[in-house]
């Protein structure tokens, strides 16, 4: 048993290599057939993505919010739900923060801890109700996250103009105190605008480490998301199980909006539109065949193509759009599952002599 | 694992090796003027006020041998790092294009003072920095001329406004076209609704399609990337009947036999301008650069008289004549909108 689950491991490890390879390379055959360098693009992309200590640090903040999203996904997913709110429960969690961030008075450390756990909680809360009307009425949470996502959008929008800012586009910035960001930590990286929210991520990846694998409630999630009926027949409370799996979710999610909120830009503005981290979070979990260590990896891969992407522009003339091909070509790959069938036909070679 | 499967995996991270570890190489240019451009979230291609800069950054590329360069935002977070990046290579200015970068502006400027930056549609809440060179329009007086022609020609006293994201910039449109449309006919009423976005072309069309259907005839926007639904929708709308007029651009090649006017708003020539200026050792940096109808720096749209009549033509430059002349003091926020209506 223990050798199959290796076996299987190990070809989701390959399938997420060979996909990302592959993913690369229609993306560098993109570019010859458009008339660009693949080989500059992609050396300046990394080059720039990560050798500067400024780059490198706006990079490890691209990630920051990435692997959040990719754990709130992949923890839902873990458990049989298709949680796409993440986006949704993301934008709660960064009116959270920024709502305790401006309205509230508490000394440093203190104020940003609570507009951090406000925006965990608030993502939370969020998730609950398509939690909710799922393990009640059975009302699928991938029509319900959907929705919420708008509601979320235009409550937030809503509240920036109305209530947080005087007909501006945007909030004031988040008190000084509130902040992610830590002075000795952007001056190593050449006042970059990394902030310790990568420091919240790492954590949450182990959080849902020791919860899922580590804990018998862990057990129970990932049976229920295994077989609901079976885990139902065997006395474990099911409705309970999607509850609590869509509520951690959720705080996830929020954790990431307040790591954008708190770390990165400082203030809350109007959105014309979805920014997409949240939905990059499924891209992230998926190739990170839904494990911790495996969504860390992807976010990071994902971090430097966005970040780097820009710098592609910058130094070969390719347009952005093209990493958003790559990331495409990459997640198709992965759902394709190559790596399976090379495995399977391999596997039968070998096999038909002995039969 | 098996053979075949490692096989393609080394096979496939060489490549990827060879792929990064070349084309390391990085073209430098020499001495001359540099400029670098950050747009906002709407592109390069956003027939708008990103577009009209870039405009200008080609003239200073023609006129002055500048080595121009452009650098698209995708996300609002992306407006540091892109700045930073022309910042660090040493440009002589580097223009943020569009309000949107009033924040990160500020945070720019801080960190490097010796750089020098443009910014527009934005006078950073009226504390420049001193390496900053605010540019704005008085978009409001030519969005009163538009309300002119607007109240002037609808047949049906409904005129409609469509705004991007609610703000002050964008008040200072709706506020002088409000304040036109009243001027020549108090009877007119103006739909107005805000898209809450600059790039959602769908939403435009939806609400440009709910206007006419609600029988306006007439509607001016104010959106951005918007504004391309509005001129979708128009275009399927019978001849003569239904109306657009555009905004920061001639737009009317968008639907050319539904399209009235544009307001026309020179940001290529301002950012010309301060480059200009630059290059000759000129540069206003901590002044915000305010420009108008008398600088003509906002304008009618040369195309306009095509559709818009003669008498309605000389209402115009009359009204234009009086705004440049300060008899008229067009409103620029809801406030004084709404002092403006009471006289």
């Amino acid at each position: 048993m223990k050798h199959l689950e290796q076996i299987h491991n190990q070809s989701a490890w390959l399938t997420s290599l060979i996909s990302v390879l592959l993913g690369m390379l229609v993306g560098a055959g993109m570019m010859l057939a458009a008339g660009y360098d693949p080989l500059l693009a992609y050396g300046a992309l990394f080059q720039n993505a990560i050798f500067q200590p400024y780059d490198l640090g706006e990079t490890i903040r691209t990630i920051t919010p990435l692997i959040l999203t990719g754990l709130a996904v992949g923890l839902a997913f873990r458990t049989g739900l298709f949680n796409i709110g993440v986006e949704g429960q993301m934008i709660i969690g960064s009116l959270a923060a920024a709502i305790v961030g401006l309205k509230f008075s508490l000394p440093p450390v203190l104020h940003s801890a609570a507009a951090v756990a406000a925006a965990a909680v608030a993502g939370a809360l969020w998730a609950f109700i398509p939690g909710l009307l799922k393990a009640v009425r059975g009302v699928h949470e991938v029509i319900t996250t959907i929705m919420m996502n708008f509601i979320a959008l235009n409550l937030s929008n809503w509240l920036v103009r109305t209530w947080l800012s005087n007909g501006a586009d945007s909030t004031d910035k988040i008190k000084e105190s509130a902040s992610l960001r830590w002075d000795l930590l952007s001056q190593w990286f050449d006042n970059s605008r990394i902030h310790l929210g990568i420091m919240i991520a790492l954590l949450a990846a182990y959080g849902m480490y020791v919860l899922l694998w580590k804990t018998t409630y862990g057990f129970e999630l990932r049976a229920v998301g295994y077989n609901p009926h079976a885990s139902e027949y065997a006395g474990m409370n099911v409705k309970r199980s999607i509850l609590s799996s869509m509520m951690i979710s959720g705080m996830f999610a929020g954790l990431a909006g307040a790591c954008q909120l708190l770390g990165t830009s400082g203030y809350l503005s109007i959105r014309g539109g979805f920014e997409g981290i949240g939905f990059d979070g499924i891209a992230v979990a998926l190739l990170g065949a839904n494990a911790p260590i495996g969504i860390l990896l992807a976010a990071v891969l994902f971090g430097v193509l966005t970040y780097g992407g820009g710098n592609m522009q910058f130094a070969a003339d390719v347009p952005f759009e093209v990493i958003r091909v790559v990331f495409a070509a990459i997640i198709l790959f992965v759902a394709a599952n190559l790596s399976q069938s090379i495995f399977s036909r391999a596997r039968g070679m070998r096999r038909e002599p002995h039969a | 694992m098996s053979k075949k499967g490692w096989a393609i995996l080394m096979l496939s991270l060489v490549t990827v090796l060879a792929i990064s570890g070349c084309g390391a190489a990085n073209n430098q240019a020499d001495g001359g003027f540099k400029a670098g451009l950050v747009t906002d979230t709407g592109g390069l291609n956003d027939e708008s006020f990103n577009q009209t800069a870039w405009e200008g950054m080609e003239k200073a590329k023609k006129e002055l041998g500048a080595d121009v360069k452009a650098l698209e935002s995708k996300r609002d977070e992306d407006y540091i790092p892109n700045l930073t990046r022309f910042i660090r290579e040493k440009r002589d200015i580097t223009w943020g294009i569009g309000f949107k970068f009033e924040k990160s502006m500020r945070d720019v400027a801080e960190q490097f003072p010796d750089a020098k930056l443009g910014i527009v549609d934005s006078n950073m809440g009226g504390k420049i920095p001193s390496n900053v060179v605010a540019v704005t329009f008085k978009e409001e007086e030519g969005s009163f001329l538009m309300g002119v022609i607007a109240g002037s020609m609808t047949k049906t006293n409904k005129v409609g406004f469509i705004g991007g994201i609610t703000s002050p910039l964008i008040k200072k449109f709706e506020a002088g076209y409000v304040a036109g449309v009243h001027a020549v006919n108090p009877k007119a009423k103006v739909e107005v609704v805000y898209a809450e976005s600059f790039t959602d072309e769908a939403k435009g069309r939806t609400i440009a399609a709910n206007m006419y259907d609600q029988g306006v005839d007439i509607v001016y926007h104010a959106s951005g990337g918007v504004g391309k639904g509005l001129f979708n929708e128009v275009k399927t709308r019978k001849k003569g009947k239904y109306w657009a007029i555009g905004v920061d651009m001639d737009q009317s090649r968008l639907a050319p036999d539904h399209t009235l006017s544009s307001m026309v708003k020179r940001v290529d020539v301002a950012v010309f301008d301060v480059m200009k200026d630059l290059k000759d050792g000129k540069f206003a940096g901590g002044k915000q650069v305010e420009l108008g109808l008398k600088d003509q720096a906002v304008a009618v749209a040369d195309t306009t008289d095509k559709y818009v009549p003669a008498d309605v033509m000389k209402k115009v430059e009359d009204y234009r004549q009086q705004i440049v002349d300060g008899k008229i003091n067009v409103p620029a926020t809801d406030e004084e909108l709404k002092s403006f209506l009471k006289k």
